[in-house]
């Protein structure tokens, strides 16, 4: 089997996240792909139908990963119903690097699904709990209805996260907090020069934010970058941003490493 | 159980972000019509319609606007949380509060009497352009904020092409 070749996967279980969006666990029926760091993707396979670029949102041999349906692919991967067989190639890409943040605080900021790459992360350094400074979860979306992983948040604070959450537009029944992901930003303890932000949403909430974070003093603030992608493995050039190919040298990125050009007006 | 309020020392006022700055014979004055409050949590701050006659500056604890739809009951249109203003109807005629304000949590906050500060700034138009000119850039960064709402952020797709 070359790296290009997808490892067949089953879809043991298929959670219903929101109306569009739904986690697949997702067991290898023979050896399984490379271990997989926190914030890799994997290029999932929907027989018959494409393939396209989606995070792993909980590692392991048994894995998760958390698709919306915004297209053919990921309807037809979003749809899989337990037994449905999968093809997964990867894992591909630079992670957070969580791994390497111990002794700081940590601060994972999520808009939308882009609370699927970062569960990893802060499940990694939830089970190393002792290991890091203050941990703080912000997450937005734009209704309560389209929050995710909304069955695990007293689970994360009960490890020991703060966890904060914020909607757009409240329903009738919603009592949390209204308004921007970055007026959570306020709300962030840390102690900005020994803290670690990892922001993954739309790149625009991933830009305001990352600058709000920048504006209270954190200086290491990474983002997970969002292009579209062929081959995964930086032969086709698909995925370009500037001098980047960001399905091999990101997606994980410094945020001031690419500030810039995030600013710059598409064609 | 409503209220609880006391004096305010000048340098507490000072200390807020939205005070920060400002010269000190200002700041004085503003802490001469301003007074510590805490409101638990529950606890109705103002009424849609109701007349503005003062505004907050939160110091911890968080509020929520919104608005009472027929049939539906009060909506949050969003929330303010510590080292933000709360209320600036009292600024414009008539002076009435287009939303209603309740503490979501315990809240700690400097309330200034508006009518007195409405009388100062028509004194010390020094004074009243500072004010204004900070609540102006209060207003453009709710506007900012609310525009961004409306765009449906989270539905911009995630792939693109490079
Ligand atoms: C590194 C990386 C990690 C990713 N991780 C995830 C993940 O964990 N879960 C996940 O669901 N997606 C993830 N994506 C996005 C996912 O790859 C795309 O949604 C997918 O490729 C769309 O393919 P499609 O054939 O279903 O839709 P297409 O036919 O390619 O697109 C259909 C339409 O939807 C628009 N569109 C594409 N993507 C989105 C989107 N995400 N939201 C809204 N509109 C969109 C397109 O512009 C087009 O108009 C990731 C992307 C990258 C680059
Ligand atoms: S997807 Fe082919 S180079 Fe990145």
């Amino acid at each position: 089997m070359t790296a290009m070749t997808p490892v067949p996967y089953r879809v043991t279980e298929r959670r219903e996240e929101t109306r569009d969006t739904a986690t697949l666990v997702l067991r290898p029926c023979g050896a399984p792909i490379p271990p997989v760091r926190p914030g890799q993707f994997t290029m999932m396979y929907a027989f018959g139908v494409g393939e396209a670029p989606i995070s792993v949102s909980r590692t392991g041999t048994v894995m998760e990963q958390t698709v919306r349906d915004v297209g053919a692919v990921s309807r037809a991967l979003a749809g899989s119903a337990p037994g449905r067989m999968i093809g997964l190639r990867g894992p591909y890409g630079a992670g957070w690097g969580v791994e390497d943040a111990v002794g700081r605080d940590l601060v994972f900021a999520g808009g939308g699904i882009g609370l699927a790459p970062l569960r990893p992360a802060l499940l990694y350094a939830l089970r190393r709990r002792a290991s890091y400074g203050a941990i703080t979860v912000l997450i937005g979306a734009r209704t309560p209805a389209d929050l995710v992983y909304r069955a695990e948040l007293d689970e994360w604070r009960e490890r020991g996260a703060r966890v904060e959450v914020t909607v757009d537009h409240a329903d009738d029944g919603w009592r949390g907090h209204v308004g921007l992901i970055t007026s959570l930003v306020n709300l962030v303890c840390a102690d900005p020069p020994n803290a670690t932000a990892f922001v993954c949403g739309p790149e625009i909430m991933m830009r305001f934010t990352a600058e709000a974070l920048e504006a209270k003093g954190l200086t290491d603030v990474r983002i997970s970058l969002e292009r579209n992608m062929r081959c995964g493995v930086g032969w086709c050039g698909h995925c370009q941003l500037g001098l980047r190919l960001v399905c091999r040298d990101g997606p994980v990125v410094p945020y001031r490493d690419v500030a810039s050009e995030l600013r710059v007006k598409e064609r | 159980m409503g209220e609880r309020t006391t004096a305010v020392p000048r340098s507490a006022l000072a200390a807020h972000a939205f005070a920060r700055g400002l010269p000190e014979d200002q700041v004085d004055r503003l802490a001469e019509v301003a007074r510590y409050v805490q409101v638990p949590a529950g606890h109705r701050l103002f009424e849609e319609g109701r007349s503005a006659d003062r505004f907050w500056l939160i110091q911890a604890g968080r509020v929520t606007l919104d608005l009472h739809i027929p049939g539906r009951g009060p909506v949050i249109v969003e929330t303010l949380g510590r080292g933000t203003v709360l209320g600036w109807s009292w600024l414009f005629p008539p002076y009435a509060w287009r939303f209603g304000a309740l503490a979501a949590e315990p809240v700690r906050a400097i309330a200034l009497d508006a009518r007195a500060v409405r009388v100062m700034c028509a004194e010390d138009p020094a004074l009243g352009y500072e004010l204004t000119r900070r609540f102006a850039a209060v207003m453009l960064d709710r506007l900012q904020n609310t525009r961004m709402r409306l765009l449906d952020l989270y539905g911009a797709p995630w792939g693109r092409d490079g």
